[in-house]
């Protein structure tokens, strides 16, 4: 197994982002489907997290209500806001064009090798 | 949530963090109790791989971006409580604070009120004073008046723009009651809706009463209503007699309207056009404000006002050739207050400067002897910048509290100041603590703070935090001493301007006091007389009108002289007129000017002027004579040079159509005042008797004029029994602007005078600030050194020798200062020749005089904590070590 690697700069709020916008989601759930989806690959303090969550709700990229779950727990539920939902679409297609370009780069040294 | 709701709810988001973060870790827990885990190490491993909650949450409050305002709250506390333990510091430093934002808040409100506030109209940007304007200038420029008639085109044609005018006038109001003179307006029947001046009572002039033959009405001020009607309820309708004629009162100007402080009677213009006024070529001229159209623009304003101007010039050549109208935006009148203004604003500028030297000082004091316990906090961990934040936030704290407190005096002394000003305050009414005011204070005390509390922050220990601790706080750095040095120097200099600007003033006040103003200013009355309405309608009864009363005044007991002027010396007023002695006249606009005065003939003997040759006026000059004129010095010059001038001729078409016969010169007058007649444009004078004014000008040259006499005793405890005598027969003819000559002159030195005593107050102010300031600095310098003082006197220095030690230190930096100080005077006493009359150069011995003044407080200051140091127990200091 790959030792587990940190997040790149700035991909922790897409990622939320992409999340959230599944539906309206507290952060335990973040963290658990972070955990999930990236299959142990990538590295989150779970911690770390609500400074993220609270900066893009500071943005207006996020917005939260206070509900009851399933146990019966007082949970902050996080939804994206149409701003929120602006930003993950460019975010994620740039970052597409990205890995995208670096994919095609990483092709061609290789063959360049060969 | 926005930025300032996230601040204001900071509480229920700090539970909110909690209660989330808690909730994460519980289900946690109970995920890892469902999968079998023992709940007690669920909830240790939850935590634990949570991370830290705490570094969670500080992470958290920094995302909320509140944080640097949470910061400085805590500051500000921590400052407030630093500085209520040192109440002496903190009174000393808010105290010098105060007086300087304080004055400096004052001149500005007064700035702000009388120069920068629009006028008091409904949308004042919309006003435009319109001028005529000339392509030729003579000596009087090139802009004028405007012709009555010229206005009326310009009212009709001129769309873009509703034209109003008005003209001052006044007049003796009687019928009931005491006669009274008053000040007052004629105005077009539209310049209440124009304007926007409003009304209290009743209505303003309807459009048919604004032509000849009109029904008399008028609209009184608010002050005349409440003074002379007792604030009757039925004012509107009352009947009052004006200027001879009855009119009705139809409306009450709202108190306080700015347009109207000194008018009491407004009339409409269009009942009062004189044939004089009718001419477009020689007339008393009206003034013309006007009020853009909805949609209209300056362009198209100026482009009508240009056509108007073109059509006249070609339609009417004598008098329009050359001329047209121009527009440009309404300002309010103030004359000349502005320069004084700014230079006070300059002075009160100094002492604040003063006042942040002194409290940075007193900070960096305090700042070095906290060495240690920045130190230990760096030590701890604070970064530099933190500790940098700290100081400033402790700056300003003072500041703002100083601040406060200036505005406080500001609010206080604000009406005193007011009332010292020398005559009146134009706009006073405007002059009122506002919120641009309390900005400017605001920023002063904050740009203040930076400038007062940089130089110790910056002095926050960075590196070699153990090497501060290790010394125990106790040496002072070579920078810190510099600093020290340079707020001393700093302060000596701007004392040293202030003192010099202070001492200049005093020094042409006793100059201009001394000089010989051309008349005998001891026992002499005047004021303006209005003669009775019904006289003036005949030059022949007016003049005989004007010999019976000065009879009169002769009889009444006390009146040695008694004569009548137009234009009384050092009072304002004047009428300028051309002359020339050649044969031939020189081209119109190379005319010189000279000042003429109508009198009658025992003006000479009234005012005390000195002839020097031939003779004055006497009862031989009179409309059967040829027109004669007495000349004085100045004019008798520059017109005929070292020649004698009786006998000889001058040319004055304004007096008389040929030439007027020079019979005497008398000395030179300072009409212009004490200050202001040496730099004044137009000082040649020439005295015409009133006896030789023609027919047709009697009526307006007696609606001038003032009566003099000369006493024997008071010359104010005759006004009473001569305005008894000249009351007249229909009890109509009023005394007012009584004066005496000594007043007169006393007034045109008022400005002079006012400086002087702000000028002295504000560099005691400084001087003291000063001593205050050096003595703080060198009472902490000394007190840094006691340990190197007790080393030498334990090697044997003797008392004398600490104190010349002491003293040399701080004599350098006074000296530096004088240096500094002297060359700001010389620059300062520039600005002071040239916006206050009569002031010279600086002269050495008033400079000497002022540096010594503030070099022997400043050594004084110096000595105290000299002669302390010199007084230590040698083994007491070593042991401080």
């Amino acid at each position: 197994m790959h030792p587990k690697s940190d997040l790149p700069q700035g991909t922790l709020d897409l990622l939320i982002l992409k999340i959230v916008a599944l539906g309206p989601v507290h952060g335990y759930a973040i963290a658990q489907r972070l955990q999930q989806v990236s299959r142990d690959v990538v590295q989150v303090p779970q911690g770390s997290l609500y400074p993220a969550l609270h900066r893009l709700e500071n943005r207006g990229l996020l917005a939260a209500d206070w509900k009851d779950t399933e146990r019966g727990r007082q949970g902050k539920f996080y939804r994206l806001t149409r701003k929120g939902r602006a930003q993950l679409d460019t975010e994620s297609a740039s970052w597409q064009r990205l890995s995208d370009a670096v994919g095609l780069i990483l092709k061609l040294s290789e063959e360049g090798a060969k | 949530m926005t930025w300032l709701g996230r601040l204001l709810r900071r509480r229920r988001a700090e539970e909110q963090l909690r209660q989330e973060l808690e909730f994460h870790v519980e289900e946690y827990a109970d995920d890892l109790i469902a999968r079998g885990v023992d709940p007690v190490e669920a909830r240790r491993r939850a935590l634990l791989e949570f991370g830290g909650v705490e570094q969670v949450k500080e992470v958290c409050r920094d995302a909320r971006g509140t944080r640097w305002v949470e910061d400085i709250a805590r500051d500000a506390r921590y400052a407030l409580r630093a500085l209520r333990q040192r109440p002496g510091f903190t009174a000393v430093a808010i105290a010098t604070l105060a007086i300087g934002i304080g004055a400096a808040t004052i001149m500005f409100t007064v700035i702000n009120g009388v120069l920068f506030k629009p006028l008091a109209f409904p949308e004042p940007g919309q006003l435009v004073v319109v001028r005529e304007e000339t392509n030729y200038s003579t000596a009087y420029g090139n802009q004028w008046a405007f012709a009555y008639e010229n206005y009326l085109d310009c009212r009709n044609e001129v769309r873009a723009l509703a034209l109003t005018a008005w003209r001052f006038s006044g007049g003796t109001i009687s019928g009931s009651g005491v006669p009274d003179y008053v000040q007052g307006l004629q105005v077009a029947w539209d310049l209440f809706s124009v304007l926007g001046v409003p009304l209290e009572r009743g209505r303003a002039f309807l459009e048919e009463e604004d032509r000849p033959g009109g029904t008399p009405v008028a609209i009184i001020s608010h002050r005349l209503w409440q003074d002379r009607y007792a604030g009757k309820a039925d004012i509107v309708g009352e009947r009052l007699v004006y200027d001879g004629t009855v009119h009705t009162v139809v409306g009450v100007v709202t108190e306080g309207t700015s347009f109207l402080t000194d008018i009491d009677i407004v009339t409409p213009l269009g009942q009062g056009i004189t044939a004089q006024l009718r001419n477009r070529n020689m007339h008393p001229g009206i003034r013309v404000w006007g009020r853009f159209r909805p949609d209209a623009s300056a362009t198209e304003a100026s482009a009508q006002l240009a056509l108007v101007g073109r059509r006249l010039a070609e339609q009417y050549p004598a008098s329009n050739r050359g001329r047209t109208f121009i527009a440009s935006p309404a300002r309010p009148v103030v004359g000349t207050v502005g320069p004084t203004l700014w230079l006070l604003f300059g002075a009160v500028s100094l002492v604040l400067l003063i006042a942040c030297a002194n409290v940075a000082s007193l900070l960096l004091a305090r700042a070095v002897a906290r060495h240690r316990e920045l130190a230990v906090r760096a030590a701890l961990g604070a970064g530099r910048g933190r500790l940098i934040r700290q100081c400033l936030t402790e700056a300003g704290v003072l500041a703002i509290v100083g601040g406060l407190c200036g505005i406080a005096l500001a609010a206080v002394g604000l009406q005193p100041f007011i009332a010292l000003w020398p005559g009146d305050l134009p706009r006073a009414e405007e002059v009122q603590l506002d919120w641009r005011v309390l900005v400017f204070a605001l920023s002063v005390s904050l740009i203040s703070s930076l400038i007062f509390g940089l130089a110790p922050a910056l002095r926050a220990p960075a590196r070699e935090v153990d090497n501060v601790l290790r010394s125990g706080g106790r040496g002072v750095r070579g920078t810190s001493r510099t600093l020290h040095g340079a707020f001393v120097i700093s302060e000596v200099a701007l004392a040293v301007i202030l003192l010099a600007c202070a001492g200049l003033l005093g020094r042409t006040l006793i100059r201009l006091s001394s000089l010989d103003p051309g008349v005998n200013l001891q026992n002499v009355m005047v004021a303006r007389m209005a003669l009775s309405p019904a006289t003036l309608a005949d030059p022949g009864r007016t003049r005989a009108s004007w010999n019976d009363m000065l009879d009169r005044a002769r009889s009444v007991p006390g009146v040695q002289a008694a004569a009548i002027v137009d234009t009384v010396p050092m009072r304002a007023g004047n009428n300028q007129l051309p002359y020339w002695a050649s044969a031939s006249p020189p081209p119109e606009r190379e005319r010189p000017l000279a000042l003429a005065t109508a009198v009658s003939d025992d003006y000479l003997g009234v005012m005390g002027l000195s002839l020097r040759a031939g003779r004055f006026f006497d009862a031989r000059d009179d409309l059967t004579a040829r027109p004669v004129v007495v000349i004085d010095d100045v004019l008798a010059h520059s017109a005929f040079g070292a020649a004698d001038p009786v006998g000889k001729q001058l040319s004055m078409p304004d007096l008389a159509p040929g030439p007027v016969d020079v019979i005497g010169v008398v000395g030179h007058v300072r009409h212009w005042g004490l200050a202001g007649d040496d730099q004044a444009a137009i000082r040649a004078q020439v005295y015409y008797p009133f006896a030789q004014v023609p027919d047709r000008l009697v009526r307006r040259w007696s609606q001038l004029m003032s009566i003099a006499v000369r006493t024997s005793g008071a010359p104010l405890s005759i006004v009473e029994p001569l305005r008894r005598e000249l009351r007249g027969a229909a009890g109509d003819q009023v005394l007012y602007e009584v004066r005496t000559l000594d007043q007169l002159a006393s007034n045109s030195l008022a400005r002079a005078r006012f400086l002087l005593v702000l000028f002295v107050v504000f560099a005691g102010v400084a001087l003291l600030l000063a001593c205050i300031g050096i003595y703080g600095v060198l009472s902490f310098l000394t007190s840094q050194r006691i340990p190197e003082i007790g080393t030498r006197m334990a090697m044997g220095a003797t008392g004398t020798q600490v104190i010349g030690l002491i003293l040399g230190q701080s004599l350098r930096l006074i000296a530096i200062g004088i240096v500094v100080g002297t060359l700001g005077a010389i620059a300062a006493s520039q600005v002071l020749r040239r916006s206050v009359d009569g002031v010279n150069a600086i002269d050495v011995s008033t400079l000497a005089t002022m540096v010594a003044l503030l070099a022997g407080a400043a050594l004084l200051a110096t000595y105290i904590p000299a002669h302390r140091a010199s007084r230590l127990d040698a083994m007491t200091a070593l042991r401080t070590e």
